[in-house]
């Protein structure tokens, strides 16, 4: 809410500067954003009165002109299309001063302006920075006194002040809200405009109906009839509402404007001429379509309350009228219209029709339901004096037991001492939560007290708790730490933590990355096209609009980012959710997931440039998993439709599979437009973390014996198989199998390959013999040809 | 007889002095056990001088045995000191030629590093954990009552537009804050609670200062008696902590739906220490953070008795710790994952 300094200071006038003023009501909570000047910095202009305008003899556009200062006449050059003869303007004399927009002062000057010589300037509003306004020179009222400083006069040595309040304090949303606080702060009595009713000279009334009496338990009106709507706006009013950002419209509409600034009652005029059959206060009907007063027509669902006559809606309640019934050029008798909407039923209307109304800011967060009739006598008083026209009769339409009532809020001086840690006088809260407009006994236990009708936000004990610790000043409150048992918490010594696994990824080399959950959902069907992802209602924007069903989605998109920004060698790892769609439902699985591509080493000198390939990346993974005494993982030939279908691992443990490492898909590479393999892990993070406790096997004092064996067998044989089988055969002290060489070529049949092994045992209560070891070698060797067709190699 | 024996001495010191000579003249080791053979070794030349003592007589042949051995003794001595000396030789030699530029790179892979989200998000975390918090996580895809109803957000409130909200349908929303896990945390645990809810967040923002996607660290304290001055005293050392610096904080009324009183946290300006500048909007001061004591019917939602505990909720944006703590002035580089801009937190 933006308004006028000067404005409040009518009201009350601490004696704060502006400065002090601003910081008090930001650290009461109302946030102050921005001040700034209500006008330029100028000095030297004076109202002057246009005496005398002729055509400039040799320029068809520029005017020129007598300008009387009350004094002295001078004679002006002026360019504006709407200089005349009798008008009162700002006028700057020579030795006048104009701040530029970039700040530079510029100094009036005597010139000649096409050979004929000006002295001084008439000014525009934009010239003023008053607004944008550059269409011609401002003209002020006639009876404005000529020679005055123009500063004086229009009362600019003032500030706008824009505060920021949140949605508890719509008391706040006027001049009256803001001055009651201000007092509150400063101890000061408030002087409020006296508000005379104005008796009526008619007997005109309006019928109103109340047909949803829960969204609309009140509605005060008054018809006023033979006003004049093409009077002038008071100067002082369009200032008002300039200072508050509201442009003058007609002098209905800105008296209905400025009584909402004022006492932060939003009201409406209608043009009675334009009502048929009576008002009614209703819910909208399926459908029901309403052209409102910026143009457009829309279709209003049923939870919309709506004003109405017999025949049609004429707008939404609380948030805008009409376009047919609004007033104006012709309008001559008007139904002024000053209503109380529940909240609830406002809240969220204008959002839902992609509105937001000065009107509906307010009533979804409650405007005083006590100040209706207040409010039209107010705006009555003001529209006689400007338009002139007769008043009938304040009309008050209310449903007693639909409207708010007020309740009784305790507060025990126990919760008070304990909520701020702080002991106050008795009185010293009385004092407070009656300045702010509360009804308050003093009771055994602390306070019983009322809300005003104007404070939707205090309905519970710690509300008022709020106000007090705000009024005396949360600055003010003790500064303690919390007193707590040291009961030691659980730390479970089997999980890997989750900074371990990313501390280990950092020391191989991956960088980490963080990538947006949501994806291109084009990408992740190219990644993931088994899955459909869940798609978001609302996305930010296209490429954004599928939550990622693999995290490698947004990794492959860093990793293209980076390889196009001439990044030769991309090591990336991230950690977070998944989001896969299944038949039981979404399920959010903590993942984590890799990828490498380019060199093996960092680029350097000595040529290290060999390029990274399955094994790397199955290598990080391998000492990864072995984390806190894990043994169980192993690697199985897997698929995924990302993936190359002969470089794909599935991750196992204990049976169940846990996870994927393989190379990008060519194709899917290349439709990624990246130019280099690409190897992938991902990994359900529960899993991985889950390690197991050591437990302590006793140390053998007998020698472990060693045999070194090589077997050819066919390329399709894989390692997993061999090393089963061993295992299998070997006899219970086999300790180790290592295969310590892969061997292709020369002496090995195409389609073959060599496979050397080394195999330990060692018992613990003995010295193995050679016989032993000699029969589970044999059986090695029988089980290996026989089941894989291995050939021992000599 | 006599001057037989003193021809032979005579020869003898000519022998040490030829020898000493070709022991100076060796150029290496070789060379050197070349000497000793010639003049030490079984038929070397000073050697054979001992087996002419034969034909002494029994008088001159202990003197004479003692100055051969002394000139045996002589030599090696001589050639002890050269070996030596050429060893040394060698060494340097060798030393030299196996000298490399240590100032060129090592090999093998570089490290990583850890994104700076991240870092902040430990470090807010640790001093957390030092504390007794325990760290909670929760789902990102929430249900409507999780992220707003149990948080006294009803559906109609002014405060859900404070929130812009990513659907998918009625009911399911990514989570706008990291508040739902502290609900969940408290309809399944018993207070005390001491919680710390890290993780990522969404709103349906995106500009220069927004992006749809952010991270946020929330705490929950609940037990008896809790008051607003232990979220003072809270919140004030863990900035302190955070930046290392006695930073001015202080607290605003404000509002949230879900805490009651509520209040902003403002912290001195780390850019300028409070005199003003362009990051602190010429204030001095920075908002950092929102708190405020647990509102009743959040622990009436959550089935906490709030007759019998009280409690504290803060919350701060991560990255805009972040952005302070390192410097970085634009909020959309986090989640661009730009090497070039990662690797200036390894």
């Amino acid at each position: 809410m933006k308004f006028s300094e000067s404005w409040l200071r009518e009201w009350v006038n601490p004696t704060l500067s502006t400065e002090e003023l601003v910081a008090q009501v930001t650290m009461a909570g109302l946030e102050v954003d921005a001040v700034e000047p209500v006008a330029g910095l100028f000095t030297g202009i004076v109202v002057g009165e246009v005496t005398k305008r002729e055509q400039h003899p040799d320029a068809d556009k520029l005017s020129l002109c007598e300008v009387s200062d009350g004094t002295e006449t001078f004679q002006v050059v002026c360019g504006a299309p709407n200089v005349r003869e009798g008008i009162k303007v700002p006028f700057a004399k020579v030795g006048a001063i104009l701040p530029t927009p970039e700040g530079k002062d510029f100094k009036i000057k005597k010139a000649k302006l096409r050979g004929v010589e000006s002295c001084g300037m008439l000014c525009s509003a934009a010239e003023l920075h008053l607004s944008d306004d550059h269409d011609g020179i401002l003209e002020l009222p006639l009876n404005a006194p000529v020679g005055a400083d123009v500063r004086d006069y229009l009362k600019l040595d003032d500030q706008i002040i824009d505060v920021d309040l949140t949605p508890n304090r719509a008391d706040c949303l006027s001049l009256k809200g803001l001055a009651r606080e201000v007092g509150v702060l400063n101890n000061l009595d408030v002087q409020e405009p006296v508000i005379e009713s104005v008796p009526p000279s008619i007997d005109d009334q309006y019928s109103v109906e109340l047909l949803a009496p829960s969204a609309c338990p009140k509605f005060v009106s008054r018809i006023v009839k033979g006003v004049d709507v093409t009077a002038e706006t008071p100067l002082w009013m369009v200032e008002k509402l300039r200072r508050s950002g509201i442009r003058s419209i007609d002098p209905i509409v800105d008296v209905t404007n400025f009584v909402m600034l004022e006492q932060g009652q939003p009201m409406h005029a209608y043009d009675l001429s334009k009502l048929s059959g009576g008002i009614q206060a209703r819910m909208a009907s399926p459908a029901e379509k309403l052209t409102l007063l910026d143009g457009q027509t829309l279709s209003l669902t049923e939870e919309t309350l709506v004003i109405a006559d017999k025949e049609k809606a004429l707008g939404i309640a609380g948030v805008m009228g009409g376009e047919h019934s609004g007033v104006s050029a012709e309008t001559q008798d008007i139904l002024l219209e000053v209503a109380y909407f529940d909240p609830i039923a406002i809240a969220g209307k204008a959002r839902n029709y992609g509105l937001h109304t000065d009107a509906s800011h307010r009533f979804e967060r409650g405007v005083d339901h006590a100040g209706q009739k207040n409010v039209i006598e107010r705006a009555t008083k003001l529209i006689l004096e400007i338009c002139g026209g007769q008043a009938g009769p304040v009309a008050e339409a209310i449903d007693e037991s639909a409207m708010p009532q007020l309740k009784a809020v305790e507060l025990r001086a126990s919760k008070l001492q304990q909520a701020l840690a702080l002991e106050l006088p008795k009185s010293d809260v009385t004092n407070m939560l009656t300045r702010l407009g509360l009804q308050v006994t003093e009771t055994d236990h602390g306070w019983s007290t009322i809300a005003p009708s104007y404070r939707f936000d205090i309905s519970i004990e710690p509300d008022l708790i709020e106000e007090v610790a705000r009024i005396h000043g949360y600055n003010n409150i003790p500064v303690t730490t919390p007193n707590m048992d040291l009961g030691l918490t659980l730390k479970e010594e089997v999980k890997t933590p989750l900074q371990m696994i990313k501390q280990y990824f950092v020391d191989v080399g991956y960088q980490e990355a963080i990538t947006y959950s949501f994806v291109d959902p084009k990408i992740q069907k190219l990644i993931d096209p088994e899955v459909n992802g869940l798609e978001l209602a609302n996305p930010i924007s296209a490429d954004m609009g599928v939550m990622r069903s693999t995290l490698w989605v947004g990794l492959l998109k860093a990793a293209e980012y980076n390889l196009n920004r001439q990044q030769e060698s991309v090591r990336l790892f991230e950690s977070g959710l998944s989001f896969v769609p299944t038949d039981q439902g979404l399920v959010q699985e903590p993942m984590i997931a890799g990828l490498v591509c380019g060199t093996r080493c960092s680029k350097g000198w000595s040529n290290d440039t060999q390029k990274v390939d399955f094994y790397d990346i199955k290598g990080d993974l391998e000492n990864m998993l072995s984390f806190n005494g894990v043994s169980e993982f192993t690697f199985e030939v897997g698929s995924h439709p990302a993936l190359h279908p002969g470089q794909t691992a599935a991750v196992m443990k204990g049976g169940k599979q846990i996870g994927l490492v393989g190379g990008l898909h060519p194709q899917v590479q290349a439709q990624l437009g990246i130019k280099q393999p690409v190897f992938l892990f991902e990994l359900k993070l529960n899993d991985v973390r889950e390690g197991v406790l050591p437990k302590f096997a006793p140390l053998s004092k007998f020698p472990a014996v060693g045999r070194d064996l090589a077997f050819v067998v066919s390329e399709e044989v894989s390692w997993t198989q061999v090393a089963n089988i061993i295992r299998e055969q070997a006899g219970s002290n086999l300790k180790n199998v290592t295969l310590f060489d892969v061997y292709r070529g020369q002496g090995i049949e195409n389609g073959r390959k060599s496979l050397a092994l080394g195999l330990t045992w060692q018992d613990p209560s003995r010295t193995l013999n050679d016989e032993e070891i000699s029969s589970w070698i044999d059986a090695v060797i029988n089980a290996l040809q026989e089941s894989l067709g291995a050939q021992l190699r000599g | 007889m006599a001057n037989c024996g003193a021809g032979k001495l005579e020869n003898l010191q000519s022998l040490v002095g030829e020898a000493l000579k070709a022991v100076e003249q060796a150029g290496d080791t070789k060379g050197l056990d070349q000497v000793r053979v010639d003049f030490l070794g079984k038929k070397g030349r000073i050697t054979a001088q001992l087996k002419n003592l034969g034909s002494l007589s029994a008088e001159e042949r202990p003197q004479a045995g003692a100055k051969i051995n002394e000139a045996k003794q002589e030599v090696e001595t001589a050639i002890r000191a050269k070996k030596n000396a050429l060893e040394t030789l060698a060494l340097a030699e060798k030393l030299k030629a196996e000298s490399i530029d240590v100032t060129l790179p090592g090999r093998g892979q570089r490290t990583g590093g850890l994104h700076p989200v991240t870092r902040t998000m430990e470090r807010i975390e640790s001093f957390f954990s030092n504390a007794g918090y325990q760290v909670a996580h929760g789902p990102e895809v929430e249900d409507d009552f999780h992220n707003f109803e149990a948080l006294n957000i009803p559906s109609h409130h002014p405060a859900r537009a404070m929130h812009d909200t990513f659907y998918f349908n009625a009911s399911t929303l990514l989570r706008t804050h990291t508040s739902p896990v502290q609900i969940r945390t408290m309809e399944t645990q018993e207070p005390p609670i001491r919680i710390v809810c890290p993780g990522r967040v969404y709103r349906c923002d995106s500009d220069v200062t927004h992006t749809p996607m952010f991270h946020q660290v929330e705490g929950l304290l609940v037990d008896k008696g809790v008051s607003f001055a232990d979220l003072k005293g809270t919140v004030e050392q863990f900035l302190r902590v955070f930046f290392e610096k006695e930073l001015a904080v202080r607290f605003r009324p404000s509002y949230f739906p879900f805490t009651e009183p509520s209040a902003e946290v403002d912290m001195e300006c780390v850019m300028c220490s409070g005199k003003g500048c362009r990051v602190c909007s010429h204030t001095g001061w920075l908002e950092v953070m929102g708190c405020g004591m647990v509102h009743p019917k959040v622990f009436e939602a959550s089935g906490v008795d709030a007759e019998q505990y009280s409690g504290f909720a803060f919350g701060m944006g991560v990255e805009r710790l972040a952005m302070l703590r390192y410097s970085v002035n634009d909020l959309r580089l986090f989640f661009e994952n730009d090497l070039n801009f990662l690797e200036q937190f390894n």
